[in-house]
């Protein structure tokens, strides 16, 4: 039933992974500009910058196919998709707290 | 197939104007939506009604749904009028994301998804990508918690969008058998290589799968850290015990402290989620009054109450 035979093996990307911006980009399906609008707006964090390049941490591919969805499918522009990644942040931090609080 | 109230589903009447439609969608898109939605059939609610709003807010559309009337007899089978879509222009579901997967209602009557309109909207390309390589393909999946504590491989059934022979996009399954790498935890991906989408030339896209977890009926992730309830008699508690209590990696004794009290946290270090570096589990101790419900316990009871003079709501400046 949970025989490892013939598994496929993968990594878990957000422990290797660091991705320049054309990575990226490639990875959402986006152009380079809109990886590059996403961090003056503050969703997603550079998290180093070598040879004058920016490199993101893997959960940086979380995050902006997060906010791409949601600017997608809810209409909103990115200062709103800012704003709304913060609160589901913060309403999911509640939520956890919430649930330890209530046991 | 089963007809589609593209009307119900939005909650407008079916003399809505476009505005009216448009703040429909908006706002129960809101709602539904899967990042941000907890409601459990978020997923599903929110494609249906991305599927009625393509048909609602597309006039020539519309157009062509009203031509079938208000929703045939409830429970017939509904086939498409022979004549359908004579008379509208449309190709295609429009620029619905690329990614969508649209009812067969739907299909049988604006057709599959491939054509030139997909993904039109600014800021994607789905295009894009190196030259000769199949895009990647992402996925969510619901572990159960031991995947991630001990490892192991799963199987999933994923739906994956494929373009058939005619050129309609088909979401067609696909059962993987993944090794569940140990320590992963929610939120995080299992990237597959080469196990994305393989067009027959080129190097084949990658799949990446975001784990979460269902909930476990005794630990509580928050992070790389597990929490447990254990529940301690009240002398277990007043007097120090020693307890057996349950851990991933299996039972050990656990030392309560002399005087401990409900909700006393006691870290058991590493014994967490198994990532690099491990997580620590928490138990949280919880007071379990024995019942009174014979004349031996109420004995026992009373014996307490004379014996300490206790008034737990001392602090209310009330007497007892």
């Amino acid at each position: 039933m949970r025989s490892a035979q013939n598994a496929l093996t993968g990594e878990i990307f957000e422990e290797y992974a660091v991705l320049s911006v054309d990575e990226l980009s490639r990875l959402c399906a986006v152009e380079r500009t809109y990886i590059v609008e996403l961090v003056e707006e503050g969703v997603l964090q550079v998290a180093a910058v070598e040879a004058e390049q920016w490199r993101f941490a893997g959960t940086a591919l979380r995050r902006a196919r997060m906010a791409l969805r949601l600017q997608r499918d809810l209409e909103i522009n990115l200062p709103g998709v800012a704003l709304a990644l913060e609160l589901i942040e913060e309403l999911d931090a509640m939520r956890r707290e919430l649930q330890s609080v209530r046991r | 197939m089963e007809f589609k109230d593209y009307y119900k589903v939005m909650g407008v009447a079916r003399d809505a104007t476009e505005a009216q439609v448009k703040q429909a969608y908006r706002k129960l898109a809101r709602k539904y939506h899967p990042d941000v939605s907890k409601e459990k059939d978020a997923e599903a609610r929110f494609k249906e009604l991305g599927e009625a709003y393509e048909v609602l807010k597309t006039p020539e559309k519309r157009a062509a749904y009203d031509q079938l009337g208000p929703s045939p007899r409830p429970g017939e089978n509904f086939r498409p009028p022979p004549d359908w879509g004579s008379g509208f222009e449309f190709s295609g579901p429009g620029d619905g994301g690329g990614d969508r997967d649209y009812s067969e209602f739907f299909e049988s009557l604006f057709g599959g998804a491939a054509g030139a309109a997909r993904g039109g909207r600014r800021g994607f390309d789905p295009g894009r990508g190196e030259p000769g390589r199949a895009p990647d393909h992402h996925a969510k999946v619901i572990l159960d918690l031991e995947a991630t504590l001990q490892g192991g491989s799963r199987t999933f059934t994923l739906r994956v969008p494929e373009i058939d022979a005619e050129g309609h996009l088909i979401s067609k399954e696909r059962v993987l058998n993944v090794q569940i790498p140990k320590g992963i935890l929610p939120g995080q991906t299992i990237r597959l290589a080469g196990q994305g989408a393989n067009t027959g030339s080129g190097a084949a896209g990658d799949l990446y799968i975001e784990v979460d977890f269902q909930p476990h009926p005794l630990y509580r992730p928050d992070g790389r850290d597990l929490y447990l309830e254990l529940p301690v008699a009240p002398w277990e508690a007043a007097l120090g015990a020693s307890v057996k209590t349950p851990t991933p990696a299996g039972v050990v004794d656990l030392k309560i402290p002399i005087g401990s009290h409900a909700g006393t946290k006691m870290r058991l270090k590493g014994r967490g989620i198994p990532a690099a570096p491990a997580g620590d589990l928490y138990v949280v101790l919880q007071i379990a009054l024995p019942p009174a419900n014979d004349e031996k316990a109420k004995a026992a009871y009373r014996a307490m109450a004379d014996a300490l003079p206790f008034n737990p709501r001392a602090h209310l400046g009330v007497l007892p």
